[in-house]
């Protein structure tokens, strides 16, 4: 089946080319069939592949299907190839399986939409570009991906183009990470420039041959690297485009800006760890940016009121702590919690939408409420997902990866308690404010009247399916304390370097375990506490104190990154354009055509006709020539 | 002979057209197209069937006598780098026709009539190996181009047309100047006149001689290129043009400039060029900075496009004067690639202008909801235009930036900007035309058959230089190989001269 690898990215691209070429004339049907089936073949294709990848000969070993070339030029050479390994197999997979269901559920969702046809098109030529992404086996193909995702974020966020918002959203997606993708793309020319290719493997090998550990050459190509990563993954400075992205679809931020694209920052570090390990000062900057990421975003996500945004800046947080894992060198626990987000994250928007598409587009939490009994099935989705999301001890996914990575960030040489420290701070505060939004939203007395529960089976799967990868996607991996099951770092340790082994007490491994429990029950407490609607305090005036307290400018502006953003960058770009405007350059012509014209003028103004002028004229001349004669 | 006819099948079409639009203007649209398909027919035929070039690079030479006692000759050849450019030429040519199918009825014959006898002079400035010649030939394609913007133009057309004339009149009399000086200094040192370029090549001069030539030629192909300053003709005479002068225009009329640089300037003035290297660079990333900056700041569809075109050709002449193989590929792909891409947006803006009569963008908006199959085209060509990977543009601009990363980190990070700077001005333009809310309603027809035919074959060239170059870059390599090594070719020609005066002698 292997060998089959490049249909997993071809079929959905052959999707999205089919769907464009029937230019928005094919029915409804049509449209559905081709749109999820290609991805849900490209699924079903990934799963036999990996089966045979994991029962194979050697789980250990790296798979390559060539393609024939794209660029070459002089000793530089860039091909068509895709390559499986354990970190490659895991992506794909999250990414196909994960990406069928979204497609699923956007049957419901853009159902009565009128560019359905349109939106499939460009989900599946996302997937496309995901996959490329993940399967390349050199930088430049990669970064084929890693555009492409880019571009299909953009039209997906600005889908709905008739509000020019979500334009501007688009847009400003596009140029922050394009921003951060021009480094990246510097990085690869610096890399191909010194290490003589771009293929992932051979070029890891040269750079730790040739470059010593700390060298400058190494940490500027990390450097460049990560500021790719940092774009891409929306973490600190580069994060302000997420929460506008949420203009898209539902089901797009479920999938682009939760699942996948997202974490593609994360992807790039993993795959290229050799490097970011000869430049200890930037694997450094990838744990501290981690670190204050994951608390910016967690504080943020407190003075939200949009449900869409409190996911996204959930999402950028959790980025955050897989950076954190990366940055103390956990290689594989960034990605196990990259694997379990998808699920959860996946899970709470789609949940998410369902309530959006029930209340008629409506995205504020205070005027949600009560929907625990109306729309039972989502409100135990969304509570999975959020369970998980805040780690709930035993019983989630996201306890076992997110404690995995505490664990590591305390542990690690690479680690220290302050980065432990922000990771248990925001662990706390993940709780919290995940939890405001179930309390508000799904209990006290019904504020809106929703459309019954859509009772569709495209609905119903992707929430069940998520569900239960939520609880038991966590059980691949547990902590000596809890088992010891390490299926998920054998695998995964076949491609990235097993984290140096911790030996811990077991006191303090308890301790750590407990404390993280701690940080997540705690949390939940707390909601419950403050946001939990009473007869005596209505979601109104919980609102009303939220806006009073001092605090809650900062939070609901996410600390004032976009007005800063604005002065610095947009408004002086925006000044130079009005300056320049009028073409000054063509001011120096004119001015050359004025001098030119006054001359003319000048030289006729001697014409008179006055014989008395041109005999003085004469005579003057005459006498400055002679004048010249005889002094020279 | 055969490379004689691809400048003179355009020529004598031309006046057949302008003879046949007597009959009917229909006439003088088919012998356009045929003859333009026939002749782009024949040079893909001779592209695929090629033998090997030589180590000097050439696939095919020919010459004929014209003015032996200055040494004048109608010398034509082409090479790798040629070969591309003129099927670039024809190929947009075509398009060119297609597009002013229902766009011209006045005049159709004269207006035919004048759009082939521009391309023949491009196809022959591209071809032509005697200065003289190629003197010859840039001054045709420039007064054809001039009355194509002054009769069929827009609004402001007598006086784009004019400053067009200007900049490049006077720019190329100091191009005139270096060729006579040059063809000069040759007769002074071996006694023959000669304007031939193998002659002229490696010609021993003194330091400050050489720059003083090659600024001549310097400044005549940046006005062309056109690098800022010199730039300012541009947006003018693009926005005032028909949509066929802008398409040829933008497409090949700029790629003459940018030819002139590789094929002449620095090869004939290596040394010169080195010194000059720093500020041509400098030039080139001011270009494509200032621009991108402009191109933002319009709101006219046509003039954006136009500003676009300057910060493509800063790439371009950043990967000449990084002259290194990854540059110099870099910049031929990016002038075919540039060609399609603007060439598609120029379209577009024809399509709008037609349908809406203005190309202020304050007055579209929206239009996406009336015009889905236009903007898709439209968002196609301006994602082609911001360098997206897949597209052609991106090989263009990737390559250029590897080769000028080589010779000078600084210039090709700043360059790298661009690519920032080009995402904000294309999805500018498509969010300030086709999304948005309608701003006024309109009741316009979406893509007929003969304008989605056309824009479907500059979509799949488009795509299929971005993700299969490798027949171009192919292509490109020999030529390359023998700018940038020009000894093993100047001893290949002489040896190859010395065999035929043997073989005539006996």
């Amino acid at each position: 089946m292997i060998e089959w690898l490049w249909l997993v990215p071809l079929l959905p691209l052959a999707g999205s080319v089919v769907l464009m070429a029937s230019r928005g004339e094919a029915p409804h049907s049509t449209v559905s069939a081709i749109g999820v089936g290609s991805v849900g073949l490209a699924a079903m294709l990934a799963i036999a592949i990996a089966a045979e990848f994991l029962g194979g000969v050697d789980a250990a070993a790296s798979y390559t299907v060539g393609l024939g070339g794209w660029i070459a030029v002089g000793e530089l050479s860039f091909g068509y190839s895709l390559s499986l390994d354990a970190l490659s197999l895991v992506m794909m997979l999250v990414v196909t399986v994960v990406g069928f269901l979204i497609h699923l559920y956007s049957i419901v969702y853009m159902g009565e939409d009128e560019g359905y046809a349109r939106f499939f098109a460009y989900m599946n030529l996302f997937m496309a570009a995901m996959l490329v992404l993940v399967l390349a086996d050199n930088l430049l193909l990669l970064y084929l991906g890693w555009e492409g995702v880019g571009l299909c974020s953009y039209l997906l966020i600005g889908f709905w183009y008739r509000d020019p918002a979500n334009g501007y959203a688009a847009r400003k997606a596009f140029v922050v990470t394009r921003a951060g993708d021009t480094a990246m793309l510097i990085g690869l020319i610096l890399l191909a420039t010194e290490l003589g290719t771009l293929h992932v493997d051979t070029a890891l090998a040269r750079a730790a041959e040739q470059w010593p550990p700390g060298s400058g050459i190494a940490v500027a190509a990390a450097a460049l690297l990560l500021a790719g990563a940092v774009g891409k993954s929306a973490q600190l400075p580069l994060h302000t485009w997420l929460p506008d992205a949420m203009a898209g679809p539902t089901p797009v931020s479920a999938l682009i800006h939760a699942a996948t694209m997202v974490t593609a920052g994360m992807y790039l570090v993993a795959r290229t760890h050799a490097l970011f390990v000869l430049a200890p000062p930037v694997q450094l900057a990838v744990a501290v940016i981690g670190a204050a990421s994951l608390l910016l975003a967690a504080l943020a996500a407190l003075g939200q009121s949009d449900i869409k945004r409190i996911l996204a800046y959930s999402t950028m947080s959790q980025i955050g702590y897989m950076f954190l894992a990366l940055g103390v060198g956990a290689w594989s626990a960034a990605v196990f919690h990259f694997m379990t987000h998808a699920f959860f994250k996946a899970l709470l928007f789609l949940a998410a939408g369902a309530l959006i598409l029930a209340l008629h587009h409506e995205q504020n939490i205070f005027r949600m409420g009560g929907l625990r009994r109306r729309m039972p099935g989502v409100f135990w989705a969304f509570l999975i997902g959020a369970g998980a999301l805040a780690a709930v001890p035993l019983v989630t996914a996201g306890f076992y990866s997110k404690e995995q990575i505490l664990t590591a960030a305390w542990s690690a040489e690479r680690g220290g308690t302050w980065l432990w420290l922000a990771g248990l701070v925001a662990a706390f505060l993940t709780s919290v404010y995940i939890f405001r939004a179930v309390f508000i939203v799904f209990f006290g007395p019904p504020a809106a009247r929703p459309h019954a529960e859509p009772r569709r089976l495209a609905l119903f799967i992707p929430l069940a399916a998520l569900s239960v990868l939520s609880v038991i996607g966590g059980f691949v991996e547990t902590p000596p304390l809890l088992g010891r099951i390490t299926w998920f770092s054998d695998l995964v340790g076949s491609a990235l370097p097993a984290a140096p082994p911790h030996e811990l007490a077991p006191g303090v491994e308890a301790r750590l375990a407990l404390a993280a429990a701690a940080a997540a029950l705690g949390g939940i407490a707390v909601a419950w506490w403050l946001f939990l609607p009473r007869p005596e305090r209505t979601r109104e005036r919980i609102a009303e104190r939220e806006r009073g307290s001092p605090v809650y400018p900062a939070l609901a502006s996410a600390f004032g990154f976009d007005r800063l953003y604005d002065a610095v960058f947009v408004r002086p770009f925006l000044g130079l354009a009005r300056a320049l405007r009028g073409e000054p350059v063509d001011r120096l012509y004119d001015g050359l055509v004025w001098l030119l014209r006054a001359s003319w003028q000048g030289a006729g103004a001697t014409q008179t006709g006055r014989l008395r002028w041109y005999a003085a004229g004469m005579l003057a001349g005459g006498v400055i020539v002679i004048g010249i004669a005889v002094l020279a | 002979m055969m490379l004689a006819w691809l400048i003179a099948l355009p020529a004598a079409a031309g006046v057949v057209a302008w003879l046949a639009a007597r009959t009917s203007p229909a006439a003088a649209r088919w012998v356009s197209l045929v003859a333009l398909g026939a002749e782009l027919a024949w040079l893909v035929a001779f592209w695929l069937g090629a033998p090997a070039p030589g180590a000097d690079g050439w696939l095919a030479e020919e010459r004929y006598a014209w003015l032996p006692r200055f040494g004048i000759t109608v010398h034509l050849a082409v090479d790798g780098l040629s070969l591309l450019l003129v099927a670039l030429t024809l190929f947009l040519g075509i398009v060119s026709v297609a597009c002013s199918w229902t766009e011209i009825e006045e005049h159709p014959g004269f207006f035919h009539a004048n759009l082939l006898w521009s391309l023949a002079g491009v196809i022959g400035v591209f071809l032509a190996l005697d200065l003289f010649l190629f003197f010859f030939l840039w001054e045709l394609m420039l007064v054809p181009m001039y009355f194509l913007i002054a009769i069929w133009g827009h609004e402001n057309r007598i006086y784009s047309a004019i400053k067009f004339f200007i900049f490049t009149q006077a720019s190329s009399l100091l191009m005139l100047a270096s060729i006579v000086g040059l063809a000069y200094l040759g007769f002074r040192s071996t006694g023959v006149w000669s304007f031939d370029y193998f002659d002229l090549l490696g010609m021993e001069l003194a330091p400050n001689v050489a720059m003083l030539l090659m600024l001549g030629f310097f400044i005549a192909f940046v006005v062309k290129l056109p690098a800022v300053p010199f730039h300012t003709w541009l947006p003018d005479a693009h926005t005032d043009a028909p949509t066929a002068g802008s398409v040829i225009l933008a497409g090949v009329l700029l790629k003459t400039g940018a030819y002139g640089l590789i094929r002449f300037v620095v090869p004939l003035f290596p040394d010169a060029a080195a010194d000059v290297a720093p500020l041509a660079m400098t030039l080139a990333v001011a270009g494509i900075l200032y621009g991108a900056v402009l191109a933002f700041a319009q709101s006219d569809f046509k003039r954006l496009v136009a500003y676009t075109s300057v910060a493509h050709l800063g790439f371009v002449l950043l990967g000449v004067f990084a002259w290194n193989e990854a540059a110099l590929q870099g910049a031929i792909m990016q002038m075919v690639a540039h060609g399609i891409s603007t060439g598609g947006l120029f379209l577009v803006a024809g399509l709008l202008q037609q349908r809406l009569h203005t190309r202020d963008m304050r007055r579209m908006g929206g239009l996406w909801a009336e015009l889905p199959r236009m903007g898709a085209v439209a968002l196609f060509f301006a994602i082609g235009s911001l360098g997206l990977p897949g597209l052609g543009n991106f090989v263009g601009e990737f390559l250029v930036l590897l080769g000028a990363f080589t010779a000078t980190r600084a210039f090709a990070v700043v360059a790298a900007l661009g690519l920032v700077a080009a995402v904000i001005y294309s999805l500018i333009l498509i969010q300030r035309s086709f999304h948005g809310d309608l701003a006024a309603p309109v009741r316009v027809r979406d893509l007929g058959t003969r304008e989605t035919a056309y824009l479907a074959a500059m979509i799949l060239a488009l795509v299929w230089l971005g993700l299969r170059p490798q027949p171009v870059l192919d292509t490109a390599r020999p030529a390359v190989a023998a700018l940038l090594e020009p000894g093993p070719a100047i001893a290949a020609r002489d040896a190859r001269l010395e065999a035929a005066s043997l073989e005539a002698r006996r």
